[in-house]
């Protein structure tokens, strides 16, 4: 029989909360990025593209040990943060959902950028030359067009976030409550040779990953673009 | 003919570096897993093992836990420098090392460390219950020898439960020295190695935990069975028992066993 008793699932639930608050934050500030690499011409545009694709080629240690000298009470982002809030960004939930966004930004970026190039500027012409304002037809016109590529966004940054170790193992300090993620308590499990309770967790992210991506590409052959 | 002269010259030249290399006839090779706390002091002791006997060391490092695993399941190392004790013991246990090859290298210290200096007279203890800090920063006292160390102490303090909150934890001890060098923590509990690693210099305020407050860091070496046929194996367990390795330990701030 498998024992749950030790099974503690304050991880998974600190990894779900990290995952949502995460794609949340890259909705809002990685639409308008999308929004602009999908229509620009500027000059700035390939280096922002490769900017944003950056986490995906970086090893998770360099992202955790640039991070952990930036977020510290000694690092730039960390000394401002710590002025405003008293205490410094590493080893906090807040420093995590920063750490993860970079880490995720291009898994939500990409598709939403590859979306807004797809619908094209068309729609938005026709709306403005109706009255609306851009604001107004992004909002109306484009992103109800765009919907699938906001469903992969939501979906990839999500699961992306979920699967994140090396970064949050650099500076999340291993905080039960506050900074153990899943996989750092799995790692762990392994590490004390804990097989039972880390085979119990890993087979459930496992599961959970496989039917993420199962609805993600049975939704992306059903929900055709709306365009045209 | 001139041209040729050149060529004969060469062949000379190659003849002779072949030669400076057979004179090695003995020189092998030694591949070591070595726990990484030990990596800065095993460097130089490997320098001068190269240089006496020529033969090559070639090292991997990690923590003490995951190539106790990578042993188990047939890496090719042939001489295991462990952090700890247990686990040489258990690989003996189980037919992966020799038996009877097992000895203390070193015996770590634990030392609470912060890389700002505070002045001369400073005790831990006073530090650590005055909570002047954010974090203190361990090693995983589950996985890593110096964080079970560092537990110990907190307890022998009674300070573990007031402290617990205020606790972040390094993967292994070098990732708890990082999270102290950068700032991030302004005290931990590292290995004294660390602190005296010419890189760092002793630099900072540091208070070596005294010894009865912890049980004793043994840091083992065995020979494991890959090894068993290969001279350069045993010639570098040999030589780390020797007087030239231990004044490299004792210089790191290690006991000897």
């Amino acid at each position: 029989m498998v024992d749950f008793t030790d099974l503690n699932l304050g991880p998974l639930w600190l990894s779900l909360q990290l995952a949502g608050v995460t794609v949340l934050v890259l909705l809002i500030i990685g639409t308008p990025i999308a929004w602009w690499l999908a229509h620009t011409r500027s000059f700035f545009k390939t280096a922002v593209e490769a900017i944003v694709a950056l986490p995906i080629v970086l090893p998770p240690t360099v992202l955790g040990f640039y991070l952990l000298v930036a977020l510290g009470p000694q690092g730039l982002v960390g000394a401002v943060w710590h002025q405003f809030t008293g205490s410094a960004l590493s080893f906090t939930f807040s420093g995590l959902v920063i750490a993860s966004t970079l880490y995720s930004m291009p898994f939500v970026v990409q598709p939403l950028q590859g979306a807004f190039e797809a619908v094209g500027k068309r729609p938005l012409e026709v709306a403005w030359s109706l009255g609306a304002s851009p604001f107004d037809a992004f909002l109306t016109v484009a992103s109800p067009m765009a919907v699938r590529g906001y469903l992969t966004a939501i979906v990839l940054g999500f699961a992306h976030t979920l699967g994140e170790f090396g970064v949050v193992l650099m500076v999340g300090g291993n905080i039960p409550g506050k900074t153990k993620v899943i996989s750092i308590a799995i790692y762990d499990h392994v590490e004390t040779l804990e097989y039972t309770q880390a085979h119990v967790l890993s087979a459930g992210l496992l599961v959970f990953s496989f039917i993420v991506l199962l609805i993600v590409y049975t939704l992306n052959r059903r929900l055709p673009l709306q365009v045209s | 003919m001139n041209q040729k002269l050149i060529e004969w010259g060469r062949a000379c030249l190659i003849f002779w570096f072949l030669g400076g290399f057979t004179a090695f006839a003995e020189a092998g090779e030694v591949s070591v897993g070595l726990a990484t706390n030990f990596t800065t002091t095993f460097k130089e002791i490997a320098k001068g093992f190269e240089k006496e006997t020529g033969h090559r060391v070639i090292v991997s490092t990690g923590s003490t836990g995951k190539l106790f695993a990578q042993i188990r399941n047939g890496a090719p190392f042939e001489v295991f420098l462990s952090a700890d004790c247990a686990r040489p013991k258990r690989l003996e246990r189980e037919g992966w090392a020799v038996q009877g090859s097992r000895f203390t290298y070193a015996v770590g210290r634990l030392t609470l460390w912060s890389p700002k200096p505070i002045g001369e007279n400073f005790l831990g203890p006073q530090v650590l219950s005055s909570g002047a800090f954010h974090y203190l920063a361990i090693a995983n006292p589950k996985t890593a020898p110096y964080g079970r160390a560092a537990r110990q102490t907190l307890r022998a303090l009674k300070l573990w439960s007031r402290l617990k909150s205020r606790i972040v934890q390094g993967e292994n001890i070098s990732q708890t020295f990082l999270f102290v060098v950068t700032g991030n923590a302004e005290w931990g509990f590292v290995a004294l190695s660390q602190v005296l690693d010419p890189k760092i210099g002793g630099k900072g305020a540091r208070w070596d935990v005294p010894l009865e407050l912890y049980e004793a860091l043994n840091q083992e070496a065995v020979l494991l069975v890959k090894g068993r046929n290969n001279p350069a194996a045993q010639a570098l367990l040999d030589y780390l028992k020797g007087p030239k390795a231990r004044l490299v330990i004792e210089k790191y701030g290690y006991g000897m066993g």
